[in-house]
């Protein structure tokens, strides 16, 4: 037998099963294991890569049924074009973070032991790489319980402190209410489709050959959206992501704002082009109204943060908002039967999963170095780290100017393709879409210029100007493994940005699955060099012409003004005479995104509050001024509060029950019974 | 292989680099003599220029490499613009690199860097200027972007070689959408060039300077290029600006005549548009920081107002 891609695929979760088991054996040498258990990630994290390229370039699907599984209800795994795209996204960054954990992890070494990590590490991938192969509900409700459960463990690896307890909890629980809800959805599906007296329906395939009633496909729809947004981090289900995700050990964070929320982009994706495949538009419209709320408030929130990781866990949210942009553009071409500009919308999307895992997980491994360094996460105290960690700083810059969507980078064609998907919309029949439409390409304008912001902030108070903080930490340069890491992402955000028409020729496979048209014909028309959605006169772009243009005039530039030696005086910075010049003088991450706290403020929750010492002589010379600030999230309070609040309500009434006598119960059980014999004969 | 269009290109990247200084220079000549002073001459750009060139470097302790390699990419990012954009003939090869988005994107590139430079060497001003000067894009760049899907719904396209020629054989002639849209894109020019009443070029005030706060610490050969760049910058824009608006007299065709035509057409319009600029910064004073959203937010609802009737009433 000639093994093919599933089968590559099965050994690689099989790899990081076995990897899970025996990890625990090595806990004595804590450093041969990081290497052992690292290394066989990126290894089988690369099998998958091979798998998954393999399948979405041959374009055709493989299926196993296995032999464990519930009695008589098989599970079943499936290799697609779908399944393989998310496989090679999750395969790739994943090779990245392992191979950057050998130098990560040895950071924890001597504090405590890291074999819960590594051994959760492997689970987690397991179940990232099981979940995109699952072909029936069970199999795949178990992978994600799987990825959820690893997941939960690892942002609580380092449980001494409070507030990962509490995240952690906060993430379980908003983890479990969106499974409940697939799991529902589910559900309906599977009774749709074979009738509610039989099991048969639990199987992809049987979901696929039904057709469904339009009032249940909507309930199955809006229950997985649900359950999916809640994962993805969609406003107002994000709360748990700020929280989870910078708590986390940085690989670890970095594989959940890059694939892990990705997986939930899956599942929509799943669900509707695959499974449901007839829907009416305003599924998508609902799927694109949570989008752009979600780019347009997380990024918003992102640059009112002052912690790093935060910032990036919020940025996020504002690139899954992105992405479901593209998914409820392709939905909303799909059911107007335009099946090339459904075609284009779906590659937006999918193309801006594979660039943000790229930039978000270099940017994740970034953060990882500065903490690893600096042992802060505030970037108040920062500052002029590019002197001491100047591979970690370009780096990290190669991630901030991808995520701003500029040109030679990936991000920047995943944007720009978007903003061709809404300009295509004006040929939809319904006016009423038609002017809405549009208006949603301004608030993605918005969104970029206000990404810009927000990285330039991130990048400028961390790594320029000069240490912010009090006392001064000795900083090293992150070593070999973890620039290898990052300098693969950062290659990898670079060849995505020129060489899209590769990318996008190879990914042609997908939109030729769920939609039945690709894009290929045109993307490439012109050569590998000219990126042309839809037709050469409507746009092009070059990413090469722009890259080495660029470089050209700058190089030219330098060289002919460097013909006359002339010399560079290097002197102290010019403090208008005072003498007096101060690190804390700088900018930092508060003052930088003041003007846009004051302009967009309204949206927050935003307590300011100045009051001078009161041992100060004179109000016009203050001894000591204190300043606080407050920026919260009115989601919070307008959404979950209430929630909690009625939670604990309830449990408090329903916990009356519980007199602690064994009398009681019995009656309870009694009446029960009663009941039941009653109604239920 | 046909050398015209190659002709063409670095005709315009010269073009660009001789002309957008003099243009600098004609509209602060405008403004001497509308503010009754008499004026340095139409070439002192230049003279400031090679100063600038002939002097050595000055450079902080602090300035990491972000800072020196700055200068470079902001001049480059203008140069390759300047190939995109048709100024004299919309048939570039070069054209097709980038449509308008990319354009934007570009200029959106070295803001970036010049934010960050603006932060590099640690000091109140540059960091101050570095947060205007990206709250200020990220208010203008949404309204820029929508004044010119406006006008590519009409032209099926983003590409500004098509638009161009689109409103050059007369099928799109002066309606509501493009009245609006060129109103909007009028005042994000001014925001986006810095110019009065956003920011002011001619002072180095500390507490109401944009752009200049984050080039404080510039000299030498690096502050030339940066100077350079920004008048390249302001001609730019006009460019865009006559490109997407009234193309009338850009070479559609390989003839000597027609580019000779265009080179005239073009050096009328800046002139028109020299003197309207003059007229507006003469005419209003510099806003403060906060009233500024007010400013973008009207370029954004009068964008927005030209696509809402585009599709209502054409």
């Amino acid at each position: 037998m000639n093994p093919g891609p599933i089968e590559f695929a099965s050994l690689s979760v099989i790899a990081l099963l076995v990897a899970a088991l025996l990890t625990p054996l090595f806990s004595r040498r804590q450093r041969l294991l990081i290497a052992c258990c690292f290394g066989l990630t990126a290894a089988a994290s690369l099998l998958a890569v091979v798998a998954g390229a393999w399948t979405v370039s041959r374009g055709n699907a493989e299926k196993i049924v296995m032999l464990i599984g519930l009695p008589d209800l098989p599970f079943h795994l499936r290799l697609d074009p779908l399944a393989g795209f998310f496989l090679v996204v999750i395969g790739l960054l994943s090779l990245f973070v392992s191979v950057y954990s050998i130098g990560y992890v040895k950071g924890f070494l001597g504090k405590r032991s890291v074999t819960s990590l590594a051994v959760f590490y492997c689970l987690f991938l397991a179940g990232m790489y099981m979940v995109v192969l699952s072909d029936d509900a069970l199999i795949f409700l178990i992978s994600w319980e799987v990825m959820a459960a690893a997941s939960y463990f690892l942002v609580i690896f380092e449980d001494e402190r409070i507030e990962n307890r509490r995240a952690a909890f906060l993430y379980m629980v908003v983890a479990h209410v969106g499974a409940i809800a697939i799991l529902l959805s589910f559900g309906v599906l599977a009774g749709l489709a074979s009738g509610f007296g039989s099991f048969d329906g639990y199987t992809f395939d049987a979901m696929r050959s039904a057709s469904f009633p339009i009032g249940g496909a909507t309930a199955a729809f809006l229950l997985a959206f649900f359950g999916f947004a809640a994962k993805a981090g969609v406003i107002p289900l994000h709360v748990w992501l700020p929280e989870a995700h910078p708590v986390a050990p940085s690989n670890v964070s970095a594989l959940m704002s890059g694939v892990m929320l990705k997986t939930a982009i899956y599942g929509v994706i799943r669900i509707t082009f695959d499974l449901i495949r007839v829907f009416p538009w305003w599924w998508g419209a609902i799927v694109l109204v949570f989008g752009l709320l979600s780019a347009v408030m997380g990024v918003l929130y992102a640059l009112m943060q002052n912690d790093l990781k935060r910032l990036l866990a919020y940025s996020s949210v504002e690139n899954i908002g992105i992405i479901f942009i593209g998914v409820g553009l392709a939905m909303i071409f799909t059911s107007f039967k335009l099946p090339l500009l459904a075609a284009l919308a779906l590659t937006t999307g999918i193309y801006h999963v594979l660039n943000h895992a790229m930039f978000k997980g270099l940017l994740f491994m970034g953060a990882g170095a500065v903490l690893h360094a600096t042992h802060e996460r505030n970037m108040e105290e920062m500052g002029g780290l590019i002197h001491q960690m100047p591979w970690t700083a370009a780096l990290f810059l190669i991630g901030c100017v991808s995520i701003s969507a500029m040109p030679p980078f990936n991000g920047f064609v995943s944007e720009w393709l978007t903003f061709q998907a809404f300009l295509l919309s004006p040929s939809l029949p319904s006016p009423l879409l038609k002017l809405l439409i549009p208006m949603g390409a301004a608030l993605l304008a918005l969104t970029g210029a206000l990404a810009a912001a927000c990285f330039v902030k991130a990048f400028g108070v961390t790594f320029l100007g000069h240490w912010r903080g009090h006392h001064r930490p000795k900083v090293q340069e992150a070593d070999w493994p973890m620039r290898v890491g990052m300098i693969m992402a950062a290659t990898a955000c670079l060849l995505l940005g020129i060489l899209p028409t590769l990318a996008i020729g190879w990914m042609d496979a997908v939109p030729q699955q769920l939609i039945g048209t690709s894009l290929g014909t045109s993307a490439g028309a012109f050569g590998w060099m000219w990126l042309t959605p839809v037709a050469y006169e409507r746009a092009s772009y070059s990413g090469p012409i722009v890259f080495f243009g660029i470089l050209a005039i700058v190089i030219a530039a330098y060289l002919l003004l460097h013909v006359r030696p002339g010399t560079i005086r290097r002197v102290p910075i010019w403090d208008c005479g005072f003498e007096k010049i101060d690190r804390r003088m700088q900018y930092n991450a508060t003052s930088f995104a003041m003007p846009i706290r004051r302009i967009f403020g309204f949206l927050f929750n935003v307590k300011e509050r100045v009051r001078i010492s009161r041992r100060t002589a004179h109000r016009a010379f203050p001894a000591r001024l204190y300043y606080s600030l407050h920026v919260r999230d009115r989601v919070w309070g307008w959404l979950y509060k209430p929630v909690i609040r009625a939670s604990f309500w309830g449990a408090r009434k329903v916990g009356r029950l519980q007199q602690g006598r064994i009398q009681a119960y019995l009656i309870y059980s009694f009446v029960t019974i009663i009941v039941l014999l009653v109604f239920l004969r | 292989m046909n050398l015209y269009p190659f002709a063409m290109e670095i005709l315009q990247v010269l073009i660009l680099l001789v002309v957008g200084p003099v243009f600098v220079g004609w509209v602060r000549v405008l403004k001497c003599w509308a503010q009754g002073r008499s004026s340095a001459g139409l070439f002192q750009p230049y003279r400031d220029l090679r100063k600038l060139f002939s002097k050595d470097v000055v450079l902080a302790e602090n300035a990491s490499w972000i800072f020196r390699f700055t200068p470079y990419l902001v001049f480059g990012t203008a140069v390759l613009a300047g190939g995109i954009i048709p100024i004299l003939s919309t048939d570039l090869p070069l054209g097709a690199t980038a449509d308008v988005i990319v354009l934007v994107a570009l200029f959106a590139i070295a803001r970036f860097f010049t934010a960050l430079a603006g932060l590099d060497i640690g000091t109140a001003f540059g960091g101050m200027g570095s947060s205007r000067e990206m709250t200020i894009a990220s208010l203008a760049e949404p309204a820029m972007l929508m004044a010119i899907f406006t006008m590519s719904l009409a032209s099926r396209s983003t590409s500004l070689s098509h638009m161009a020629q689109l409103v050059m054989s007369g099928q799109s002639v002066m309606r509501p959408s493009v009245l609006f849209a060129l109103l909007a894109f009028i005042l994000i020019t001014l925001a986006e060039t810095g110019r009065i009443p956003v920011d002011n070029p001619a002072t180095h005030l500390e507490l109401t300077m944009i752009h200049e706060a984050m080039i404080l610490e510039y000299s030498g050969r690096h502050l030339a290029l940066i100077e350079w760049a920004s008048m390249m910058k302001l001609f730019l824009f006009t460019s865009l600006g006559i490109a997407v608006f009234a193309p009338w007299g850009i070479a559609s065709s390989a003839d000597l005549i027609a580019v000779g035509a265009a080179f005239f057409f073009m050096l009328l319009k800046l002139g028109v548009v020299g003197a309207g600029l003059v007229l507006i910064e003469t005419g209003l004073a510099k806003m403060r920081l906060f009233r500024l959203t007010e400013f973008l937010g009207s370029a954004f609802l009068l964008a927005t107002l030209g696509m809402l009737s585009y599709f209502i009433l054409e």
